[in-house]
């Protein structure tokens, strides 16, 4: 299966990725590698058969609406590269 | 000839449930906690972390669907929209495309007497974002995640819509109508309720509808009339000049008067959406839907026809009280306390209604208790005040929500019934206007207002008029 060079661009613009020429070469091998793969599925007859979402057959799973969960700011804050002001700091984006 | 366009309008409204969890994680939704003090690792998107659905948003959602009149997607899931942005810690959002929860609604709104049918295509659940704040002198942004994972739903309209008056109508109804179910308080101006507006222009007539855009940042019922009136124009214009509208999402600047595009045509908007594998399917049986049918709370068509049963006031009144679920709910509630409907109603329509429009608020926004109300409406029924003192001590209660049987005593505003002290001033009030007595005694009825007046001011106020003018009478 061959992956063309602007489905590689297309994907790289989605993913927020930089991709050298080199690069490009090695991901839309490694792609091809991955779908030929996952293809197999597609031999399969999956007439009459429903999407499945979930690999369990069990449904409902839900929470009662009670605050569980208290300020755990300090610990929270601790993932963040950075932090000011108990908030994650991050480049400059404008909404 | 110039030619005649029609404006072809859908909205897509956002509404924050007013449960007092977030959506996946048992953390609060209470709104102006100081930042990201009501995170965790699932509203922030941490490895690892699974979301759990909280079931009083999807009873919620159903209720909305219920009230207005959409068909319960019986099997429904949860599908993740993929995108990239600081405010969505996750880089995706918990969303419905495939199987949205409720589908095919309807609602009725009136225009100039003219009434109308909006079609709801869809209502579907999801969640927030975060707040970006930008720091000016770190030129960094800075990210508060309180608002993420907080229970959305998007009501998607019908393009049934034809002018801004239809928008607005439309808007209010759904506000009345999820207001009185509980499911949020819909304001637009904190943002708990969203309208985005997508618009297209078309001659009058054609087969088909033109390129629409979608128009975001809209925070009150006035920004949206001029932005719609404003597309409008700016499309027109366009396919006037010969050229195209392109479809594309842009932010209403409401302080400017004018839009611009928030994304170039260049950047990708590939969401990439595919059922949430963390997130098992809903399965809504009919016991569930009938389970909430039968809690549905009274609506306001509902609420209109039993107070003109139950209270006997003017159907323009009932409207007016029922136009804001918190202004009804003070009505109830004084009544409760033991007030008379149409004195009540009365305080609503006439002070409530000027103080609201001098304060610039919305009837939402009322902060003074039925309690005090009552009190107010007591002290003036066993003429312990005037209508005068009455009104002044009222603006205290709409403002402070103060106690008016305290403020009087603390005040000395009690009408002062003592007879021999009023008779004295009536007395000194006649001695000192000998013209006046004269001209009424010539049978110049209108000088007894003169009088009343005088003595009211000598009294400062705390006498009730009515026995001022039996006891000047009587001595005159």
């Amino acid at each position: 299966m061959t992956i063309a060079d602007e489905t590689i661009d297309y994907i790289g613009i989605l993913a927020k990725l930089e991709l050298s020429d080199e690069e490009k070469e090695q991901a839309k091998k490694d792609m091809s590698t991955m779908l030929e793969y996952v293809s197999k599925l597609n031999e399969l007859d999956t007439e009459g058969v429903d999407p499945m979402s979930h690999t369990f057959d069990v449904h409902n799973v839900f929470r009662e609406d009670i605050v569980t969960n208290g300020d755990d700011r300090a610990n929270m804050i601790l993932n963040a590269p950075e932090s000011k002001d108990g908030c994650y700091k991050v480049p400059k984006t404008f909404g | 000839m110039s030619k005649v366009y029609e404006t072809v309008i859908g909205l897509e409204v956002h509404v924050e449930l007013a449960t007092k969890t977030k959506i996946f994680c048992g953390c609060s939704t209470e709104f102006g906690g100081a930042p990201n003090t009501h995170t965790c690792p699932v509203c922030t998107g941490m490895p690892g972390s699974l979301p759990v659905l909280n079931k009083g948003v999807v009873e919620k959602a159903i209720a909305v669907g219920l009230a207005t009149n959409c068909t319960i997607t019986q099997n429904c899931k949860f599908d993740r929209k993929n995108y990239f942005y600081p405010d969505n810690p996750q880089n995706y959002q918990i969303s419905q495309l495939y199987y949205p929860i409720c589908r095919n609604g309807k609602v009725e709104i009136e225009v100039n007497g003219q009434k109308k049918e909006i079609g709801i295509h869809e209502i579907h659940m999801e969640e927030d974002a975060g707040k970006l704040v930008h720091d000016a002198c770190d030129g960094a942004s800075l990210v508060d995640y309180n608002r993420s994972g907080v229970p959305l739903i998007e009501i998607v309209s019908e393009p049934d819509m034809r002018s801004a008056e239809e928008v607005i109508a439309y808007l209010d109804k759904l506000r009345l109508i999820i207001q009185y179910l509980g499911a949020s308080d819909c304001k637009l101006n904190e943002g708990s309720m969203r309208a985005d507006v997508n618009l297209s222009v078309c001659e009058v007539g054609a087969k088909e509808f033109g390129t629409r855009t979608e128009m975001k940042n809209l925070n009150s019922f006035k920004a949206i009339a001029r932005a719609i009136e404003n597309e409008r124009e700016r499309q027109i214009a366009l396919i006037e000049d010969g050229k195209e509208v392109v479809q594309e999402t842009r932010r209403w600047d409401d302080t400017k008067g004018y839009s611009y595009a928030m994304r170039s045509k260049e950047d990708a908007q590939d969401y990439r959406y595919f059922p949430d594998p963390d997130l098992v399917s809903i399965q809504i049986s009919d016991a569930w839907i009938e389970e909430i049918r039968g809690k549905q709370p009274e609506l306001r068509a509902e609420k209109q026809a039993r107070y003109k049963e139950e209270y006997d006031i003017p159907e323009y009144d009932i409207d007016i009280l029922t136009s804001s679920k918190k202004m009804a709910d003070l009505f109830e509630e004084t009544i409760a306390l033991g007030a008379a409907p149409k004195k009540v109603s009365n305080w609503l329509m006439v002070e409530t209604m000027r103080l609201l429009k001098e304060h610039e608020m919305e009837a939402d926004e009322l902060a003074f208790s039925a309690t005090n109300l009552a009190k107010l409406i007591q002290l003036v029924e066993s003429k312990a005040i005037n209508g005068t003192v009455a009104k002044e001590v009222f603006e205290k209660v709409f403002a402070e929500d103060i106690d008016p049987e305290k403020y009087v005593e603390e005040h000395g505003l009690k009408t002062v019934n003592d007879e021999g002290a009023l008779r004295k001033v009536v007395e000194e009030v006649i001695a000192a206007n000998p013209q006046s007595v004269a001209d009424y005694r010539n049978g110049k009825e209108k000088a007894i207002g003169f009088l009343v007046g005088q003595t009211m001011k000598a009294m400062k106020g705390k006498a009730d008029p009515g026995s001022v003018n039996q006891m000047l009478k009587e001595l005159l």
